[in-house]
């Protein structure tokens, strides 16, 4: 039910196809069986298809954390769960471990899906995401995007976005306030320049290899 | 009786927490609540010392948890107001003491107890954070005119959000009207367009809350300064009265004589 390996970061527990509650059991017996080596861990979850809302993964977040464990990523092959890991703070990629998903990105990921968040992304929320991110509300400092696609934010742009991460040239970034911490489009960084004048919705892109940002306009 | 359990975080240490607490507890109590004050930051306890009550401990939070007493007998009385109570936290200890469902059960003792549970969270976002905010009702997000401040207060009400503990309101403390006049100081509008959540109370900066707390005797009990006063706003708004931001209104009718905005 439980498959437990060390991985670069930590440890790397896979569920099988069961009930929660009996999931999360088995997962805590197993590690009260062995807490010396457990204790301080940092864990890594793939819950595979399950579903869970925030209320389930706190509770087993604290658990864990009750056992010494700090739990830190929730992988997922589900939307919802990924959602939920994300609300928490949790990561939902590892690096390395799943060189497969992250090279089939640029043509799965640029152009076709969307991730859409209705909610503005406070200091500290990271979204990851290879295809487009839109976002309905304000992204604050301290908050990062990286998209495979292009991002686009109803609202004020003021944290850090990375469009294009896999190397898409053709990525934009646009934004009823464009005002990021920094901003990058595939390779290239830049950080915005001090504002002058009335804000304006604004349209980033590359353009001969540098980033340019233009005030959005009905005509072109 | 069913008590509210409100929490007073900020993220960022020094800015208010405590005294915060310290004083809408004693506003409260003024009013004929039945308050009872808990002390959430394991190891660094301070409430006690603002409100003037330190050597009155006996039992602490943690032996309420542990069980080696009864609530009761860690509710040190306040004598200045009839029903003002204080949980200490334990000085010898640290945060992994106390568990999260640990203090969710503990305030479900205390709402039998009274009108209102005002927990002290610790700075910081980590263990602490969490045990101050698990059995909250209402959480107060304290921030000072500040970016750091106000960027940490960000991010803590993401993570009261990502909870599920609802949108947590704020209170603006330490302003300094002549410097928000100057421009020197971010303003209540600048706080407010990055947090853009809603807005408990204004506290303007004031020299007698350092001597109240350092006198242990917090500023509500009888001052007629501005803090005093906007504490006693904030008590009177938590219990659902209509009261306006009168620092706001001296703030707009500035800047019309001055010609800004």
């Amino acid at each position: 039910m439980i498959d437990i390996k060390g991985i670069r970061d930590g440890l790397l527990v896979k569920l099988g196809e069961a009930p929660w509650a009996d999931l999360q059991a088995a997962l805590i017996n197993a590690i009260d069986e062995r807490p010396a080596f457990f204790k301080g861990a940092r864990l890594a979850l793939d819950v595979g298809s399950q579903v869970l809302h925030v209320a389930e993964l706190a509770a087993l977040r604290e658990l864990l954390s009750e056992r010494g464990i700090f739990l830190w990523a929730v992988l997922s092959e589900s939307s919802v769960s990924e959602q939920t890991a994300q609300n928490l703070g949790l990561a939902t990629r590892i690096s390395k471990t799943r060189p497969e998903a992250a090279r089939s990105a640029p043509q799965a990921g640029a152009g076709e899906t969307a991730l859409w968040l209705a909610h503005t992304l406070r200091s500290g929320a990271r979204v990851e995401f290879p295809g487009h991110v839109v976002v309905m509300g304000d992204v604050n400092p301290g908050a990062e995007i990286v998209a495979g696609g292009s991002i686009v934010v109803w609202g004020r742009l003021r944290g850090v976005v990375h469009a294009g991460a896999q190397g898409e040239a053709g990525a934009v970034v646009c934004a009823l306030e464009l005002s990021p911490t920094q901003l990058r489009i595939a390779g290239e960084i830049a950080v915005s320049p001090k504002r002058k004048g009335k804000i304006q919705p604004e349209i980033a892109r590359l353009q001969d290899g540098v980033l340019v940002a233009e005030p959005w306009q009905t005509k072109e | 009786m069913t008590a509210k359990v409100v929490t007073v975080t900020s993220g960022k240490g020094g800015v208010g927490k405590t005294t915060a607490v310290a004083n809408i507890g004693v506003a409260l109590a003024a009013k004929g609540q039945k308050v009872v004050c808990v002390d959430g930051d394991i190891g660094l306890r301070n409430l006690d010392v603002v409100m003037g009550l330190e050597n009155r401990i006996v039992y602490d939070l943690v032996d309420v948890i542990e069980g080696r007493c009864r609530l009761r007998q860690a509710m040190i009385h306040d004598k200045r107001l009839p029903e003002l109570y204080l949980i200490p936290a334990a000085q010898t200890r640290d945060k992994s003491a106390v568990s999260p469902s640990d203090m969710v059960r503990l305030c479900d003792e205390l709402r039998l107890e009274c009108d209102w549970v005002l927990i002290d969270s610790p700075a910081g976002i980590e263990r602490g954070f969490h045990n101050a905010i698990a059995g909250a009702d209402k959480i107060i997000v304290m921030t000072n005119p500040e970016i750091s401040a106000v960027r940490d207060a960000d991010r803590v009400i993401g993570l009261v959000e990502a909870e599920e503990k609802g949108t947590p309101e704020l209170v603006l403390n330490r302003l300094n009207l002549a410097m928000v006049r100057r421009g020197d100081m971010l303003s209540v509008d600048d706080v407010l367009d990055l947090l853009a959540i809603k807005l408990l109370g204004v506290v303007p900066e004031d020299e007698s809350v350092i001597v109240a707390s350092n006198r242990g005797a917090p500023l509500t009990l009888d001052s007629k300064s501005k803090a005093g006063q906007a504490f006693h706003h904030i008590a009177r708004r938590l219990l659902g009265e209509e009261v306006p931001f009168l620092e706001l209104e001296a703030q707009r009718l500035w800047q019309r004589l001055l010609g800004r905005k």
